[in-house]
């Protein structure tokens, strides 16, 4: 009898959602292990690099990472797993697009580590202590990772066969996609193991969204008391559903809260922050400048609100470097 | 708004010429575009013309687009606010013109490259003296040099520590 299929998980810039993702599956995990041999898993079983870097290339049938990619040690490690495997599956939206880590491309490193290390108010740092790339402790050498100037998400690192959506990905929608990859008859390369239209169409509430939305306000869920059957947009919520892929069941409009968009945009769409912001704007009620820009005040935090889980993976990508920004005309 | 002269833009980018790309409806600014050539008007050649059937065709994904390939400005026109041949796409596109700029301030990029102009098809002479503007704008930013590479390598730490 052949050997099992051997399957690794990884994570790298992540906050561990997405290995929580894998033990939901509950008992679904025990036919899953029943099929696939797991050889690398940090997060619950003790193997180490050297026992992947001891292994022969692309023996791995499958490798799932999660997490973006920050520092010198996380890239590295995508691209041992990706020579080690013959499939890589970007899992979560910090793989996929970079996610909320990917939302420090607003800032330059330097801006990072300085306010982490000297300026923040709840700082006390009287040594002025700060990570040094290398240290030498009663003559052992100590190494650290390098901190990367921007955050990427895995496909701008290595080459990425499919995506698992999500922050993080459902139970059911990991399910779906490992079913769909333990068939072996695979998708074509590079897509996402989600249904490919948008949020809106199994969204719970879409018989209550107007034909023609209109915006005098936006408001934020902490500010109204949210009616549980209509159409989040049609209260005038910033609710990403309309640039969302489907796939998570509306989870988030189910527990009367807007899509934030963690499932990122349907493959039609190269930009889901640009999306929803045509989406929202166009459909303001308003033909004058002064009084759209009152308007569109309401949304606080524009890039926040569009690209919370995608800024890496944006047609920007990141905030300009501080040294270009600073332009003379920025100075005025 | 700026009040310096263009000789002083010159010497500050000394062999910089802006590429801006610009999107014209095809019910005014492209003919008035069109018009200011065949009245053999002359301004900045710096502008690259995209004929649309309406500034609302414009999706902000073809503005950021433009910014990520390398464009140093975008310039988007449009009918008259009440003359849009479809009725209302133009002030969809002032909408979104509104929130994309905001958007754009925040990703770093000056207001000075994204532009919005009301053009009809006689104004050949507005034309001129937007686009002029604009190239002289642009070229007194400098280049915007996106950072669009997969390249990574680590910085010195010693800048950040002060």
């Amino acid at each position: 009898m052949p050997d099992k299929p051997k399957v690794a998980f990884y994570w790298c810039a992540s906050c561990g959602g997405c290995e929580e993702a894998v033990v939901d599956l509950a008992e679904a995990i025990l036919d899953v292990v029943a099929v696939v041999d797991i050889v690398f898993w940090p997060v619950a079983i003790d193997f180490k690099r050297k026992d992947i870097e001891a292994m022969a290339d692309r023996s791995i049938a499958a490798a799932f990472l999660n997490g973006a990619i920050r520092t010198s040690e996380q890239e590295e490690m995508a691209r041992l797993l990706r020579s080690k495997s013959q499939v890589l599956v970007a899992t979560g939206s910090c793989s996929h697009l970079g996610g909320i880590p990917g939302l420090a491309n607003l800032y330059s490193r330097k801006a990072i580590l300085r306010e982490v290390y000297f300026e923040s108010p709840s700082t006390t740092n009287p040594e002025r202590t700060f990570p040094e790339r290398e240290h030498s402790n009663n003559g052992h050498p100590l190494e650290l990772p390098v901190f990367h100037e921007t955050v990427r998400s895995l496909d701008q690192v290595v080459d990425v066969d499919f995506y698992i959506p999500g922050c993080p990905p459902t139970a059911r929608t990991f399910r779906t996609a490992l079913q769909t990859l333990l068939s072996w008859q695979l998708p074509p390369r590079g897509s996402v193991l989600a249904p490919d239209y948008a949020l809106c169409n199994e969204c719970p509430r879409k018989n209550t969204k107007p034909e023609k939305l209109s915006f005098s306000e936006f408001k934020r869920p902490s500010h109204v008391l949210v009616d549980e059957q209509q159409c989040l947009l049609a209260q005038g919520l910033v609710c990403m559903g309309p640039a969302t892929r489907a796939g998570c069941e509306a989870l988030c409009v189910q527990g009367n809260m807007p899509c934030t968009g963690c499932y990122g945009p349907t493959s039609r769409v190269r930009d889901q922050g640009a999306k929803i912001l045509s989406c929202l704007a166009s459909s303001i009620e308003s033909t004058d400048a002064t009084e759209i820009d009152r308007i569109l005040a309401t949304i606080p935090d524009p890039v926040g609100s569009f690209y919370r889980y995608g800024l890496p993976r944006s047609l920007l990508r990141n905030r300009r470097s501080q040294e270009r920004a600073d332009s003379p005309l920025a100075a005025r | 708004m700026l009040s310096h002269p263009p000789v002083a833009a010159a010497s500050h980018h000394p062999a910089f010429e802006p590429r801006i790309v610009a999107f014209f409806c095809n019910w005014c600014t492209y003919l008035a575009a069109d018009l200011a050539g065949t009245s053999r008007m002359k301004y900045a050649p710096n502008i690259r013309v995209v004929r649309f059937m309406c500034s609302g065709r414009v999706d902000p994904q073809f503005v950021l687009d433009a910014f990520a390939h390398g464009a140093d400005g975008v310039f988007i026109g449009g009918c008259h606010p009440g003359d849009c041949h479809y009725q209302e796409g133009n002030y969809k596109t002032l909408r979104r013109y509104q929130l994309l700029k905001r958007v754009l301030r925040e990703m770093g990029i000056e207001e000075e490259r994204f532009r919005l102009e009301w053009i009809s098809a006689a104004e050949a002479d507005r034309v001129r003296t937007a686009v002029n503007d604009m190239v002289e704008k642009v070229r007194f930013l400098g280049p915007l040099n996106l950072e669009v590479s997969d390249q990574e390598t680590g910085s010195q730490d010693a800048e950040v520590v002060v």
